[in-house]
């Protein structure tokens, strides 16, 4: 299958994906931005911005983000300079390759790689690399101290992502987020069709909380806990690097929940075997399909942003226990008991 | 110390902020609702110009000595013939000054004539501290805003002010609806007597701005009275004087 936007000219095509991936790029996490500040203000019984964009604080993201523009860009005289004015778009450049790979609708994607998912899996762990650049360039302790933690957890975390992935590559049979959507649709457990998340109802937890703990999002957000290391590696940040960060963060939460949803929540099909009637035309088909993706995605999003309204901050050495002791063995037993049962079944 | 397992706490968690989510947050969007403050609310203290005596014991008893009172003394011209001409305080400056105030109402405690009321009007910030001064004009305006007493239980008869208040109205409007009627006889030719102008006549029309009389104040200053004392007593003098030239103008004319 090929993607709806390849054209002729082979220019003209990389083009329109790579605007159309910006663009999604932008906006996609100023959604979700606004369901975190609405949701966690309701969760905590307030009414969240109110006044910015006339209707419920719709324009407070854009607002803030003019703001941060217009903020002077310090950077502090022992930090080393290169290193730290690139940090912020290390860690923002992955988010923005991943999507590249991400099948939102049929056909809406930009490129179909044989080896997506171990695409994406790589790419994301770039990220680490922009978060250390920027907690030892800024040349503060509670930045080295942020970084450090940060290091230790998404490495710890990465493998129990990395593991329940593994399992749905052995449950699809193939690499490619594409063909994983395809093989989930023709899935059925005991002659019932279902979507990956019920066989790997553990998987799909194990994902989830370890992409929180790699977004060091709350309950997991040790590296950057605001209370007691002051934002960790964005310390010594302002202004635009600093937005680049907050970026970062939330195309992260869209990107890891458009992950989710692909490999455990049947991508673009509302339900495994329930397909789009032929008779609809292409754009028809693309446009529903990327809006139930849509839907996923902040479904998914919306639970993360729940789990930081409601859980309490991990400690370090708990959040380093729970990884290596509990989720990746747990992991392990997963892919052989789903190896096990695909051999048997 | 082997990890605590999770338990069912956490989805009770969860639970507990859906609930919240989901029931309206109590919060009021100040600028645009006003909020719905009781009657007793501390906001800005109002003074009823007309019932102080400048007896002084506000601004005495303010521990931020942020009431400001200057006034002078009057001579009331008897209102039968042979008594005796009275003196009366007249206020030339009531001011309070909110940024010094600390909303204690002990001047309202001590008020014993009535003059000072709380209201709960609380918008009066500005962008300078002498603006926060408000002077005796400002301080009458509060009056509009000041609520009506509560009433001390339910179907208690009304406070006196209020009742007092409500029957000098009334009493206003009967003597009004008799003086139409008059009017109407005098039309149809029956001699009316023009009634209130001799009453009016024994209370004095004379107004005089108050201001310090210099070579006064230098005297009694000299005296070594006290600088209060000094200008009320100066302030005073001018006032008389200023009556006595205007009196001689009239009698001369």
């Amino acid at each position: 299958m090929e993607s709806i936007f390849t054209l002729d000219s082979l220019a003209l095509g990389i083009a329109l994906k790579v605007v159309l991936i910006a663009g999604f790029f932008l906006t996609a996490p100023l959604v979700v931005g606004y369901i975190e500040h609405k949701g966690l203000a309701h969760m905590q019984d307030r009414l969240g911005p109110m006044e910015a964009g006339r209707f419920h604080g719709i324009g407070q993201l854009p607002a803030d983000g003019v703001k941060f523009l217009q903020k002077e860009d310090i950077i502090p005289a022992a930090a080393d300079k290169w290193v730290f004015s690139l940090a912020p778009g290390v860690a923002l450049v992955p988010a923005m390759v991943i999507l590249a790979v991400v099948p939102f609708g049929p056909g809406v994607w930009a490129e179909n790689l044989d080896t997506g998912l171990f695409f994406a899996l790589a790419v994301s762990s770039v990220s680490v690399i922009g978060i250390l650049m920027a907690a030892w360039s800024s040349a503060n302790k509670y930045s080295l101290m942020g970084g450090i933690r940060a290091a230790a957890q998404l490495i710890a975390y990465e493998l129990p992502l990395v593991l329940a992935a593994a399992a749905i590559v052995l449950q699809a049979g193939t690499l490619s987020l594409v063909g994983i959507v395809e093989a989930q649709f023709a899935f059925t457990a005991f002659g019932v069709p279902v979507p990956y998340a019920v066989p790997h109802v553990i998987g799909l937890g194990l994902f989830f909380t370890a992409a929180l703990a790699e977004l060091s999002r709350p309950p997991f957000d040790m590296p950057i806990a605001d209370s007691e290391i002051i934002f960790g590696h964005m310390t010594e940040y302002t202004g635009i690097r600093y937005a680049f960060f907050m970026l970062a963060e939330y195309a992260g939460m869209v990107v890891l929940s458009a992950l989710a949803a692909v490999l455990f929540l049947g991508g673009w099909y509302v339900w495994p075997g329930l397909a789009y009637p032929d008779a609809w035309p292409t754009a028809l088909t693309a446009v529903v399909g990327f809006s139930v993706t849509f839907g996923k995605i902040v479904a998914l999003t919306f639970i993360m942003i729940w789990f930081r309204a409601t859980f309490p901050r991990l400690r370090e050495d708990q959040l380093l226990r729970m990884s290596w002791l509990i989720m990746i063995p747990l992991a392990l037993l997963n892919i052989v008991v789903i190896a096990i049962a695909k051999v048997v079944g | 110390m082997p990890p605590t397992l999770p338990k069912i706490g956490l989805l009770k968690g969860l639970g507990v902020t859906l609930k919240t989510m989901l029931t309206p947050a109590t919060t009021q969007q100040y600028p645009h609702v006003k909020p719905d403050l009781p009657p007793r609310t501390r906001g800005v203290i109002a003074l009823m110009e007309e019932n102080c005596t400048v007896c002084m014991l506000c601004a005495r008893e303010c521990p931020d000595w942020c009431i400001y009172i200057d006034s002078h003394k009057e001579t009331v011209p008897p209102k039968e013939e042979g008594a005796r001409a009275r003196t009366r305080n007249v206020l030339d400056r009531f001011a309070i000054d909110f940024a010094l105030c600390m909303y204690c109402g002990i001047c309202i405690e001590v008020c014993p004539f009535d003059a000072l009321f709380w209201s709960p009007e609380f918008e009066y910030s500005t962008y300078s501290l002498r603006e926060l001064t408000h002077e005796k004009e400002r301080l009458r305006a509060w009056m509009d805003t000041v609520p009506a007493p509560p009433e001390l239980e339910i179907g208690a008869e009304l406070p006196k002010e209020i009742s007092d208040g409500l029957a000098a109205a009334r009493k206003a409007a009967e003597a009004e609806a008799a003086q139409t009627v008059q009017a109407e006889q005098a039309a149809t030719g029956a001699p009316a007597k023009a009634a209130g102008g001799k009453a009016a006549a024994a209370e004095e029309d004379i107004h005089v701005e108050a201001e310090v009389d210099q070579e006064v104040f230098d005297q009694l200053i000299a005296e070594g009275k006290s600088e209060r004392v000094a200008r009320a007593k100066a302030k005073a003098a001018f006032v008389r004087r200023e009556k006595a030239r205007i009196r001689a103008e009239r009698e001369g004319s």
